[in-house]
């Protein structure tokens, strides 16, 4: 990280997208978050690292009420989207999670062909009045996904066939058609080479010209390459939060530096 | 006698076991390392002595009584049977065998009495050669069996290739047993089409199985065409599978997708419950309760509506496939892999949404293959029908009137005098070899279908 870009980016005020204050969840007994605030920025790329099993996926799937499929979870605490709270009865978790997105770890295509996958989103919530304006939908969010060029002379072949790699950025393509404000993304290249990771990630770096856009990884590299802010999760508690650059040249507490030199995790 | 044969053979091959297995051990004591473990030695005596020798008893067992009968026929005096039909033979036979248990009318001729004496004799002498002839036969092979010991001798593998042989041989009584069945049908409809040419059967419509029981008798020549049974039976499953359907695909996905777990812990057990009630049972529902209810609202309707009808058995068929239906759509809609139902649901899709546009049509190969399945149930159903449905095979699909289906007109050609020399019960075998085929195409599919489906996701 260079000096330069470290103040430009102190310099910069954002507002701020979404906040987490004293956000507690509880799967029956077993207490998987405790009393976590975190503030994620608009036009912000924030990662969210630490051990495996320490409720980075859980955290984040407090983000868009994922976590209401889940039966014997129960989240407490209070999470705002634009100053409004998520967790208000009032507030449609199906609304909220049009507009706060969602990319799982493991690609998760329907049985559908390429171009339905795409337009589901879009169709459920009306976004397209004409087939043609959903044809340039389901384009674009392919384009963004860096994915039309391999796909766009079989819209009609199911997306299933496709390699792992190509069915992540499907699955991308489809949350971005929708499109969301924040796009929550759970290790979204754990199933990928190399080269498709790079692509994801430069997707990632586009994405947050529009959205702000919260990643869960394992790489501290890549926390290091797509993000501006990153958050340190160990044992349920948020360690952590900062600029990604003082998070990994500067770490305040002693759990982070041994957790991103390899010491913990 | 056999019990003691059966015992003399259990007690030897539990003798082999331990004999081979303390001589394994005795090896193990000395020093030396076997290839196999003492148990599979005397595992491997235990099935070396069990299986041949059980075999040698089954083949007694079935083939004493015609051997013996035959050399007490053979034996009669000459002329005693001349003149005699297969029938009178048999019962000669069988006037010999009640003389045997001491039930006799009159005076039998002497020669009876010494067949008699003869069969009675032959009896004591087999099983006694038989429990001779087994314990012999395990004391030999036990004898070799034990001289296989060895520390080098690979017992395991010659236990696990003796079940390797029983497991062969107990999948073939299934695949033999099938083409047994699927013979005689095949041999008992060749005989029907003999009498009846086959286009009349496959293209008739009229069904009026009669057989003149005088040579002069015209008008009660019967007519087998096939076409108005079948049309019953397509008739009674569409209305079966017309309420099933849609009320077992409603089910599955209340309980699957909507239901408190509070419902579905009632809901399912019922189901069950419904799925194990005999089809007698709902023969009775049918007939007691819904052809009168049909009969009475007819009337109030002003529709004349017959005691019998299709809708009545159809009807009463549809219930008992709703449970069928809905576990196997149920089924199919679980297998569907959360993560498609997270990610429908992420990109804000309802409950609704994401069940009508994703897990439902990810589950359709399956569910499908669960509604064939129920169709070829429908058609092989008998015991609703027989009760409920009517016996004059007419060309209808009037869902009001009275329809046969196959499986009746089988019931019904095969019921009281079954000499198996004339069409009319030849034809319940043709009958029966068009439902095995129609049931057979149609599981076929449905298999073919459903591990389609599983190839998807596994
Ligand atoms: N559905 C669930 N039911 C019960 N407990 C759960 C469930 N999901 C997660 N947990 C528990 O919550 C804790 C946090 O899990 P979480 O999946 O959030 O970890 P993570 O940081 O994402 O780990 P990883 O990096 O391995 O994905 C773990 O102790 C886990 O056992
Ligand atoms: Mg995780």
């Amino acid at each position: 990280m260079n000096d330069m870009r470290l103040t430009e980016r102190g310099v910069e005020t954002k507002q701020i997208k979404m906040k987490a204050r004293g956000v507690e969840v509880f799967y029956g007994d077993t207490h998987a978050i405790k009393s976590v605030d975190v503030d994620i920025e608009d036009h912000t790329v924030t990662a969210f690292i630490g051990p495996s099993g320490c409720g980075k996926s859980t955290f984040l799937r407090c983000l868009n009420r994922m976590n209401d499929t889940i039966d014997i979870c129960r989240v407490t605490g209070d999470i705002h989207l634009d100053g409004e709270d998520i967790y208000d009865p009032r507030i449609d978790p199906v609304q909220l999670r049009a507009k706060v997105g969602m990319v799982f770890q493991k690609p998760n295509p329907f049985p559908k062909s390429i171009y339905d996958n795409v337009a589901y989103g879009p169709k459920i919530h009306g976004l397209a009045r004409t087939k043609a304006e959903l044809d340039e939908i389901v384009e674009k969010s392919l384009r963004r996904a860096a994915i039309w060029n391999e796909v766009k002379d079989r819209l009609d072949a199911p997306g299933t066939g496709l390699s792992g790699g190509q069915q992540q950025r499907l699955c991308i393509a489809r949350a971005v058609a929708t499109g969301p404000e924040v796009l929550l993304m759970d290790e979204p290249c754990s199933a990928l080479d190399p080269i498709a990771t790079a692509q994801v990630e430069e997707l990632i770096d586009e994405l947050r010209q529009s959205y702000s856009v919260v990643i869960v990884t394992h790489s501290m590299q890549q926390a290091a390459r797509v993000s501006q802010k990153t958050a340190f999760f160990h044992l349920g508690t948020l360690v952590e939060f900062g600029e990604t650059s003082k998070i990994f040249t500067n770490p305040e507490d002693p759990r982070t530096e041994s957790y991103i030199t390899g010491r913990i995790g | 006698m056999t019990l003691l044969a059966f015992m003399i053979l259990a007690a030897l091959a539990v003798s082999g076991f331990l004999l081979n297995r303390s001589a394994a051990l005795a090896i193990q004591a000395g020093g030396t390392r076997t290839h196999s473990l003492a148990y599979f030695h005397g595992l491997y005596a235990l099935l070396s002595v069990l299986v041949p020798v059980f075999v040698v008893i089954c083949v007694y067992l079935v083939l004493k009584t015609p051997v013996i009968n035959g050399m007490v026929i053979g034996g009669l005096p000459d002329g005693v049977l001349d003149d005699m039909s297969a029938g009178q033979v048999d019962l000669v036979l069988a006037t010999i065998q009640s003389i045997t248990r001491g039930q006799t009318f009159g005076t039998p001729p002497d020669w009876q009495l010494a067949a008699a004496e003869r069969l009675t004799s032959l009896y004591a002498g087999a099983d006694l050669l038989m429990v001779v002839v087994v314990a012999a036969l395990s004391a030999v092979i036990l004898f070799f069996v034990r001289r296989q010991v060895a520390a080098e001798f690979r017992a395991r593998q010659a236990a696990e290739r003796i079940v390797h042989g029983l497991m062969v041989a107990c999948s073939l009584v299934a695949i033999l047993t099938t083409v047994g069945i699927v013979f005689a049908l095949v041999y008992e409809a060749y005989r029907f089409f003999e009498m009846v040419p086959v286009m009349d059967f496959l293209f008739g419509t009229r069904w009026e199985p009669q057989i003149p029981i005088r040579a002069d008798q015209v008008a009660a020549v019967g007519a087998f065409g096939w076409l108005p049974v079948i049309l019953g039976t397509v008739v009674i499953g569409t209305v079966a599978m017309l309420i099933a359907t849609p009320i077992g695909l409603l089910t599955a996905i209340y309980l699957n997708e909507f239901a408190p777990k509070s419902v579905r812990a009632v809901v399912k057990p019922v189901l069950e419950i419904l799925s194990g009630v005999p089809t007698v049972v709902y023969g009775f529902f049918a007939i007691l309760v819904v052809a009168p209810a049909l009969r009475g609202t007819g009337a109030d309707l002003g529709i004349a509506v017959s005691s019998n009808t299709a809708l009545a058995a159809g009807g009463v068929m549809g219930i008992m496939l709703i449970p069928f239906i809905s576990s196997f759509a149920d089924d199919a809609l679980t297998a569907v892999p959360r993560s498609l139902r997270d990610g429908s649901l992420a990109l804000g899709a309802t409950r609704g949404e994401t069940m009508l546009k994703v897990l439902f049509p990810a589950a359709i190969p399956g569910i499908v293959g669960g509604i064939l399945l129920a169709v070829s149930r429908a058609i092989g159903e008998t015991m609703i029908v027989v009760m409920a449905a009517g016996l004059i095979a007419r060309m209808t699909i009037n869902p009001l009137d009275s329809v046969t289906t196959v499986t009746v007109q089988i019931v019904t050609l095969l019921i009281g005098d079954t000499a198996f020399d004339n069409p009319k019960t030849l034809a319940a075998f043709a009958l029966g070899l068009m439902l095995f085929i129609l049931t057979l195409g149609i599981n076929i599919l449905a298999l073919r279908i459903v591990r389609k489906y599983r190839e998807i996701y596994d």
